[in-house]
């Protein structure tokens, strides 16, 4: 395959209906007669529901119907889509709360009206009596009662190799922590939205305003609703940001369906930012008590791991990713003879959890980091010498961990740690910042740097099929089973087709999230898209490829050998008449086109170094990041533009996490963050410029691109690297143990 | 509170004649009475302004205005920047920098900026930058956007 495309950072496909205001988003979606659905939802974090009475409400005008959970009693509690453990199926999410109210913001009824603004007046009516219970709010609280039977810790998530109690009866020393990552998620632009209409004259049930995977939920939605797989079809249009949260089954996708089938009309729902704020997926939250066996060099013998997992209300499609992954990634990129991990998965009165970028990992990684700066103080040493002694080694790789998550064995497939270290600490200029930051300091001013590493995993399996076609009017058509939340798949598939098959990428126009135009499909999560979907579109054009030159050999009476195809058109090597291929494919009947399948059992894991440089106000106890560099290896960089994109934008999201974002309660249960005034994201100025490193020194042996996903690197160590600094800026090793380090914590940290 | 009322909404230009309630916003109404969808809502309280348009020359969060204030005024909407085919200089440099990834907060930082640098075209760096700070984007950290702006800057001031 020739590079013409791949590896250049060729403009997106996807910008100019988004730039002219052309884009399709889940609230554009419009259809005649359509009633809007609103959700009454619960003011109560804990409690027993005594009665709902929606009389007033249905008098409005323009009111159609109020439901309740018995207009619902039909449909099951919503299914887990990954890591769903036996233990767990108690605590789904119903779509509609019937006798007891779990969070606030928990859907208890629904109004259908004529518009938004009567749908929002009618469900300011309908009146609930909701009698209190007391409100469990801190998962690391002794476990209560859920339910008869059932307490508020469904499972505990253990792993482990290695014998832990013999590495901690040999060690030199012991160093401990107790760490807490705060409650954030995702927060796309764009809040949730689902459209559903049923057409009884082909007996098709359409969702539009999907997103991720759209074609489990097409399967879930129709095991749901008991119909037929192929009578119900999922669109996504353009998603305004994705994050993990973003496309998951949630109770109003399936009560827009249930609602269309019902009255059969189209019925569209789309969130308010509050009812995001309380009702979309939550994460992060954890509390690690972290301890580490070291010998008298600093490296590590053991590592043993407590923590409990706030997972909120319900167990939503998630089910134990969250916890699985943090005990599974712990490890990171550093060599830890033995291990053990315990997680508690806790449940309590706030909003319910799912996966948010770099699941388990922002967390996990924090924990880890925090622990080598612990042990370099502990021993005396550099926190990046500290790092360079424990490292796995280059010549390890392959490297089984010895721990499975996502229903993989860990096994990392390639990577050069080390030197990843050294061209990141290069790139900062890392012993001159040191300098600079010392003699400030000197002066004052607290100033300070820190460095974090990290291993992703990315490119989950177990397939992906993609169908490549020429059209005979011209042009190539991808169709994929992936989803597109916005970033930028339709070019990075197009790169790669365009490649394969000798087109020019722009005349390419790929598919994805439309149910109804290919059978299977895994989605958008996981970083998996360019990896499982770019080989699969690269396996299909090839096939393509072969199959036009040996058809245009025949049309151009020549053998296939003596043809390339060039610009889209096929081409005699050495000069002559060529053929466009739209021309072959209109020369056969069953038109121009192939499939294939891309499989694969094992994840592949890039891996990253992050430094930071931060400046601490004592007054205000306000940081801000002076200087961030961030390297990250990911095996192949098909279009380096939009991998740099990814990165600077999850450290936007990393910073979030670090220093602002906190969905905080009150000890009723009470959400208090649930605006933007009071759920704080970062604008242009708190999120700094950034040196970006991409580098393709270990590229993945398991496809042939070498391709590594690049979505969550710039956000995983971001909240570990940041207490770093600002640890070495106050001079305090080991200071930060909680995020965010909003401004009263860190004046907290300074008394 | 529903009793209807007749307004005019000229956006872009075009002149919409629409019945709306007085408690109807103005982004509600470019978007559901006169089908102009490019203008997004992100929050509806006027923090993240995804729904920004230009209104007689301001930039103006069109979630915290009625539709019935800006009646007779001159609405702007990101529909109204590219010329035919043509982009306009702001919607160019963000395909350029990168300056969007998802989309959705794009038409409101697009009119943001538009509607700042008409005003003051040689604004500083430091004024530039508080002004993107007055929108959100969740996608793309920000830097891309920022290099957009500052590029469309000097395209426009040589116009």
């Amino acid at each position: 395959m020739t590079e013409k495309f791949v590896g250049r950072s060729v403009p997106r496909l996807e910008d100019r209906p988004l730039l002219t205001g052309q884009g399709k988003f889940a609230a554009d979606v419009c259809f005649r007669g359509q009633w809007t659905m609103r959700v009454v939802r619960s003011p109560i974090a804990h409690g027993t529901i005594k009665s709902i009475d929606a009389s007033a409400a249905l008098a409005l005008p323009g009111v159609h119907a109020v439901w309740t959970a018995d207009d619902v009693a039909h449909i099951p509690p919503i299914p887990f889509r990954l890591t769903g453990l036996k233990a767990l199926e108690p605590y789904r999410q119903p779509v509609l709360a019937s006798n007891t109210v779990r969070y606030v913001g928990e859907p208890v009824a629904v109004v259908f009206a004529d518009d938004q603004y009567v749908a929002e007046d009618a469900a300011d009516l309908v009146e609930l009596d909701i009698e209190p219970l007391p409100a469990l709010t801190d998962a690391t609280d002794e476990a209560g009662i859920y339910e008869a039977g059932l307490t508020t810790e469904p499972s505990v998530v253990r792993k482990g190799y290695g014998d832990i109690d013999v590495a901690f009866r040999n060690a030199h020393a012991v160093v401990s922590l107790e760490l807490s990552v705060g409650r954030h998620t995702g927060v796309p632009m764009e809040t949730r939205g689902a459209i559903a209409r049923y057409d009884a004259a082909r007996d098709v049930l359409e969702m539009h305003g999907a997103a991720k995977v759209p074609h489990w939920n097409r399967d879930t939605m129709a095991k749901m609703l008991g119909r037929k797989r192929d009578s119900v079809q999922l669109y996504e249009g353009h998603v305004g940001g994705g994050f993990g949260i973003r496309g998951e089954i949630y109770p109003e996708d399936v009560l827009v369906c249930a609602a269309a089938l019902k009255f059969k009309k189209p019925i569209k729902w789309i969130e308010d930012r509050r009812e995001h704020l309380i009702a979309a997926n939550h994460s992060r939250q954890q509390r690690h008590k972290i301890r580490a066996a070291i010998d008298a060099d600093g490296l590590i013998l053991g590592i043993d791991n407590e923590f409990f997992h706030d997972n909120g209300a319900y167990m939503r499609t998630h089910a134990a990713t969250v916890p699985d992954l943090a005990a599974a990634m712990l490890p990171g990129p550093y060599k830890v003879p033995a291990y053990r991990a315990v997680g508690h998965i806790r449940l309590t009165n706030k909003t319910p959890c799912g996966t948010y970028r770099a699941p388990g990992r922002y967390e996990s990684t924090f924990v880890r980091e925090r622990l080598l700066d612990a042990i370099a103080a502990k021993v005396g040493v550099d926190t990046v010498e500290i790092r360079r002694r424990n490292l796995i080694g280059k010549t390890a790789m392959p490297y089984t961990l010895g721990l499975e998550t996502l229903g993989t064995h860990i096994v990392y497939d390639s990577g050069d740690y080390a030197r990843l270290l050294d061209k990141a600490l290069a790139a900062a200029d890392w012993p001159k910042l040191q300098t600079d930051l010392r003699a400030r300091r000197a002066k004052g001013e607290k100033v300070g740097c820190g460095v974090a590493m990290f291993v992703e995993k990315s490119g989950l399996g177990p397939f992906d099929t993609v169908r490549v076609e020429v059209k005979a009017t011209g042009g190539v058509e991808v169709i994929t089973g992936v989803a597109s939340i916005g970033q930028g798949v339709e070019t990075v598939i197009a790169q790669i087709c365009a490649d394969a098959l000798g087109v020019d990428y722009k005349t390419i126009n790929v598919i994805h999230g439309q149910t109804d135009r290919i059978d299977k499909g895994m989605g958008a999560f996981a970083s998996r898209v360019t990896v499982m979907c770019g080989e699969a579109t690269r396996l299909a054009a090839t096939k393509l490829r072969d199959k036009a030159l040996n058809h245009a050999a025949q049309l151009m009476q020549t053998s296939a050998d003596r043809l390339d195809i060039i610009d889209g058109d096929v081409v005699r090597i050495g000069g002559g008449p060529s053929m466009p291929l739209s021309e072959v494919a209109r020369a056969l009947p069953e038109g121009l086109n192939a499939e294939d399948t891309f499989e694969s059992a094992h994840m592949v894991y890039p891996y990253g170094v992050h430094v930071a440089a931060v400046r601490v106000d004592p007054e205000t106890g306000g940081v801000a990041i002076e200087r961030y560099v961030m390297a990250y290896d990911i095996g192949k960089a098909v279009n380096p533009k939009l991998v740099e994109g990814q990165i600077a934008g999850g450290l936007a999201q990393g910073i979030g996490g670090a220093l602002l974002e906190e969905f905080l309660y009150d000890d009723s249960g009470e959400p208090l963050s649930v605006t933007f005034a009071d759920y704080l994201m970062p604008t242009a100025h708190e999120v700094p410029p950034s040196t970006i490193l991409i580098t393709e020194d270990a590229p993945s042996p398991l496809n042939p691109l070498g391709l590594k996903g690049a979505g969550e690197g710039g956000t995983n160590p971001v909240g570990a690297v940041i207490a770093s600094a600002i640890d070495d800026a106050i001079g305090i090793p080991g200071a930060v143990t909680v995020l965010p380090v909003t401004p009263q914590r860190l004046k907290a940290l300074l008394k | 509170m529903s009793e209807k009322t007749d307004i005019t909404l000229t956006i872009n230009g075009n002149d919409h004649a629409i019945k709306v309630e007085p408690r109807r916003t103005l982004v509600d109404a470019i978007r559901e009475d006169c089908g102009q969808t490019g203008t997004h809502i992100g929050c509806e309280h006027g923090i993240c302004g995804a729904c920004t348009v230009i209104v007689d020359g301001e930039p103006v969060r069109s979630c915290l205005m009625f539709a019935v204030q800006a009646a007779g005024k001159k609405i702007r909407t990101v529909e109204g920047l590219a010329t035919d085919d043509t982009l306009h200089p702001m919607q160019q440099a963000f395909m350029d920098h990168h300056g969007l990834q998802c989309g959705f907060c794009t038409p409101g930082f697009l009119m943001l900026a538009v509607g700042v640098l008409e005003r003051e075209p040689n604004i500083s760096d430091d004024d530039l930058l508080d002004v993107l700070s007055s929108n959100l984007c969740r996608c793309t950290g920000y830097q891309g956007i920022i290099k957009a702006v500052r590029a469309a800057a000097i395209e426009m001031r040589g116009k």
